[in-house]
């Protein structure tokens, strides 16, 4: 993968110059990649990654198992496309074995994920089942530990 | 210097004339000190890979806690030889030709001990590491240190060899990538030196703890040119390409007459490394690529940076090809290093260490290492122009 991909993705605020200086490439080389890929939609957007368990929100996130009957003409990516567009639906996947999408649906409480998985999912066209399971703790997300403390430690100064 | 003076007098006049490491004084200051940034770490600032760790505790559950062989497990041994054949071209057998040592440290040691006799010379570049003239004090043998230059990158010639070599000449120390100068040998300058070593008959220890931080041209490692496995013994270990410092673990390869002399001091002194180190190499050993090849790449990045930001300040600094360090020249500034050092750390509590820790010929110069965050190197940059702007 493109270092400069690498570097964003640890760092999506990384100043252009700083990155340059990284690559050790001209900033204007940095700025045109950038742009090629913002343009490619290879970057699809920048996010915060954020430890929500500490922020006083009402949320919860349910993982959903669906089982669906492939359409003739598209396979699974009609029906994923159509569940994909809800916006309770933050990340859908295409999964091997027992079922076939995997989905993170988000709601303000129970109730409205309930609601959403009853009267959306369930009922479309082509779903055959759903099964929902609540997450109830991050520990890591998007490789990020949400619980550890930075600690160094190493001398401060060794040979 | 504390205690009484009947007591030093006392003591062996080989221990009492040697100086405590200048990084040992640095050491006392910075840590009297608050919200310092330290360039001024040897080791990774990477956490030792989840993987190691985690099967370390297994190991631990499973009772791997008893004495090993004096060479170290079979199994690791065996591990190691395929290691270094792939990664740096030499074969040995696991059976009496691998050494595993209390870190590259003790094998150095272990090395000289087994090789010298009061009187004989040790021939080794300047700036080194630390410990490599102590330790061939401590072996009674006479360290002579041929000095390298930025010039040519600190790098190591045949004539520079040569202007130092008397009959008593024994040893040749080799450290390659370089700490403090991230100096490396090409395949050229090394088949000079292998061409020097052969000829004069000398012994080669060659310590190639930093050999997979390289970063424009791979690392060739000595033990691959021709006629010189058989008098050569190779370090390594698991410090620097693993971030396992505190395991401190590491391996002598070389000629079984020579692995026996050693592993003879190391039975009666150390017995054996620790049975969880090496537990901790042998899984560290089953995914080296994935682990060191992530770490390189940040290196890299970083070193571009550094070396970057140092010519934007006006600051000589020669290009590091490997290890972590940059050792760049303050000599324009009219400070001797350490004082350089001293007060950079006093007026902006940035560490770095005097050039003159690594031998009398680092006078002029400083070794940052750029094995600390990002985020570290960009605030220490931004108060060493601060600085610079008002000597």
């Amino acid at each position: 993968m493109d270092e400069i991909l690498k570097i964003l993705q640890g760092n999506a605020l990384e100043p252009r110059e700083t990155i340059a200086r990284l690559l050790d490439l001209p900033a204007a080389e940095i700025n045109r990649r950038i742009a090629d890929y913002e343009q490619r939609g290879v970057i699809r957007g920048y996010q915060a990654i954020l430890n929500e368990d500490d922020l006083d929100i009402d949320k919860v996130t349910a993982v959903i198992e669906v089982k669906v009957t492939p359409q003739r003409e598209g396979g699974f990516d009609l029906i994923a496309d159509r569940i994909s567009r809800f916006p309770e639906v933050r990340s859908a996947y295409l999964m091997s074995a027992t079922y076939d999408l995997l989905l993170f649906v988000e709601g303000r409480n129970l109730r409205e994920v309930a609601g959403f998985v009853s009267e959306r999912l369930a009922p479309l066209d082509g779903v055959i089942s759903t099964s929902t399971h609540f997450m109830l703790k991050t520990y890591k997300r998007l490789g990020v530990l949400m619980h550890e403390k930075c600690s160094d430690e190493r001398l401060t100064v060794s040979p | 210097m504390n205690g009484s003076p009947s007591l030093r007098n006392r003591l062996s006049l080989v221990v009492r004339d040697i100086p405590r490491s200048g990084i040992r004084d640095f050491f006392d200051i910075v840590t009297t000190m608050k919200d310092v940034i330290s360039l001024g770490i040897g080791e990774p600032d990477f956490d030792t890979p989840w993987h190691v760790r985690e099967s370390t505790v297994f190991a631990l559950e499973r009772g791997a806690t008893h004495y090993t062989s004096n060479l170290g497990y079979l199994e690791l041994r065996r591990a190691l030889a395929a290691y270094v054949e792939k990664t740096f071209g030499g074969r040995y057998k696991p059976e009496d030709e691998i050494l595993v040592t209390v870190g590259v440290s003790e094998a150095l040691d272990l090395a000289l001990r087994a090789l010298l006799n009061p009187g004989d010379e040790v021939l080794y570049h300047e700036p080194c590491y630390v410990s490599y003239r102590a330790t061939i004090l401590f072996a009674h043998g006479v360290p002579v240190a041929v000095e390298t230059r930025p010039e040519n990158g600190f790098r190591l010639t045949r004539a520079m060899l040569e202007a130092k070599l008397t009959p008593r000449t024994k040893v040749l120390m080799l450290n390659f990538p370089n700490n403090p100068t991230g100096a490396i040998m090409s395949r050229a300058d090394l088949e000079d030196v292998a061409a020097f070593a052969r000829e004069h008959d000398l012994i080669v220890i060659t310590d190639e703890i930093y050999g997979e931080l390289t970063y424009d041209a791979p690392h060739t490692s000595i033990i691959s040119l021709p006629g010189l496995r058989e008098r050569t013994i190779f370090l390594h270990g698991f410090s620097k390409a693993w971030a396992m410092t505190g395991f401190r673990l590491g391996y002598a390869c070389g000629p079984a007459e020579l692995i026996d002399a050693m592993m003879k001091i190391h039975q009666y002194t150390m017995l054996c490394a620790s049975s969880l180190g090496q537990k901790a190499a042998l899984e560290a050993l089953a995914r080296p690529a994935v682990d060191v090849g992530e770490m390189v790449g940040e290196y890299r990045r970083r070193r571009n940076f550094i070396v970057g930001a140092f010519a934007d300040l006006g600051i000589e600094c020669h290009r590091p090809l490997g290890a972590f360090y940059a050792f760049p020249s303050v000599a324009r500034f009219g400070l001797p290093a350490k004082e350089f050092a001293l007060k950079l750390l006093h007026e902006e509590r940035v560490a770095v260490v005097p050039g003159t820790a690594f031998g009398a010929c680092g006078e002029g110069f400083v070794r940052c290492a750029y094995a600390t965050s990002l985020d570290n190197i960009k605030e220490a940059m931004v108060r060493l122009k601060r600085f610079i702007a008002r000597l």
